[in-house]
């Protein structure tokens, strides 16, 4: 993973020279949990990195989510041509903490890939009357399944949807400009997949909204909420919508950090996993 | 009397076809010597960009910044009257890529940063700059 990692970060170095950032910044966004653009939790319709048509884009990200009892650590890719194709991967360990000894569990922690790709289907953030409207899918992999099969999820696999639509609304709030995402996705992931896929209570995919607002104080900062609905699939546990609070900042158009307050609810039978999410992104 | 009500006449029918501008936005960059500075600055910044400065080579520069000084002044709602071509017949030929509208975005908010012009007035700026940019790019 990590040779992978070095290996894609030295190819994208080399890409360097081709990317040639003509958008304008911030409207690459940062990394979401699953390694598409976007905000934390939640994707946005805007694709990964500064490219625009007939450009390359590519980001590489690291985040880490310290909860009550959980951590949740994240690094991934994202590639992204013309302003319109974007893949991506992330690979998500979550350290299950006390819970390990408390259950007496076969592992110490749970572990996911997922691949991403989003296509932009119409529209520009910036500067049209409509929303950018983007298409996602997301094949998502559990990679320690023994946890998940043993609370009820029914496979380690599976394929997701969703549809983003972003748009930003200049001078709306006291003169500041405002960005405003909304998705929905279709999806019968466990806690986003960490839980394997579809569950005792409910094998079948559900409708699911998502969506963000943030303000941003001028291009480089941005303080904002974000929120997303999750299915209830297994009966062993209760599983929460989850929500928070960020802010981002964009130095320049090579890096960027977003800190955020995460309120994560009832995770695998622990309640109130809040605490702080911290995800570092560069852009080449 | 007779002559008084035709002057308020006069003056009621021009109100009607005219009513006051907003020229608050105009007024909020600092009038015809903020414009003048913003618009320089954003010249200047160009003439440093190796993105765009291309595609001023064989331009006017002199007729260039007084052309954008009136457009920005009209679009500001400043008593002005824009004498140029039309966007779309001054970058006809020029292919604009949205990649060049966006660097010149980046000038012109240098430019406006560089003169402490206050965010919320540059967004309203760029509101009305960015509604002209179907008229620029890709012809």
């Amino acid at each position: 993973m990590r040779l992978f990692l070095i290996g894609c970060l030295a190819a994208l170095t080399v890409q360097t020279a081709l990317a040639d950032n003509g958008r304008l910044i911030a409207t690459g966004g940062a990394s979401s949990l699953e390694g598409a653009a976007g905000g934390g939790i939640t994707p946005w319709a805007v694709l990964a990195g500064y490219g625009e048509q007939h450009e390359w884009g590519a980001t590489a990200f690291a985040t880490t989510v310290n909860l009550a009892d959980y951590r949740l650590d994240v690094a991934g890719l994202a590639l992204a041509y013309d302003n319109r194709v974007e893949l991506s991967f992330a690979r998500q360990r979550f350290d299950l903490g006390t819970l390990v000894h408390r259950l007496n569990l076969p592992d110490d922690h749970l572990g996911q890939d997922v691949l991403g790709m989003k296509v932009r289907l119409l529209g520009d953030v910036i500067y049209d009357r409509l929303p950018q409207v983007s298409l996602g899918l997301e094949y998502k992999h559990q990679n320690t399944f023994d946890i998940p099969r043993l609370v009820g999820a029914r496979r380690d696999s599976d394929v997701e949807g969703y549809l983003a639509a972003s748009r930003l609304w200049m001078g709306a709030a006291f003169g500041y400009n405002v960005l405003v995402n909304g998705s929905l996705r279709y999806s019968r992931a466990n806690e986003t997949g960490l839980l394997g896929f579809g569950g005792d209570r409910r094998d079948r995919r559900s409708l699911l909204k998502e969506g963000s607002v943030a303000l941003l104080f001028n291009p480089r900062w941005a303080v904002g909420v974000e929120y997303r609905e999750k299915p209830d699939n297994l009966s062993f546990a209760g599983e929460s919508d989850w929500a928070d609070l960020f802010v981002g900042y964009f130095p320049n158009k090579h890096v960027s950090v977003v800190l955020a307050y995460a309120r994560l609810g009832e995770i695998a039978t622990l309640a109130d996993q809040n605490g702080t999410y911290l995800s570092l992104q560069g852009s080449f | 009397m007779r002559v008084l009500s035709v002057v308020l006449a006069v003056l009621l029918s021009a109100c009607a076809q005219q009513p006051p501008r907003d020229d608050s936005l105009y007024r909020d960059l600092g009038a015809m010597p903020g414009i003048t500075r913003i618009v320089e600055g954003m010249l200047l910044n160009v003439a440093r960009d190796p993105r765009i400065v291309e595609h001023f080579r064989r331009v006017d520069i002199q007729r260039l910044r007084n052309k954008l000084i009136e457009k920005f002044c009209v679009e500001a709602g400043g008593p002005c009257t824009y004498t140029g071509d039309s966007m779309a017949e001054s970058h006809k030929g020029k292919n604009v890529s949205r990649s060049d509208f966006n660097a010149l975005v980046e000038d012109l908010i240098a430019a406006m940063d560089k003169e402490g012009i206050a965010v919320p007035v540059q967004n309203r700026l760029i509101a009305r700059l960015a509604a002209l940019r179907g008229e620029v790019i890709e012809h």
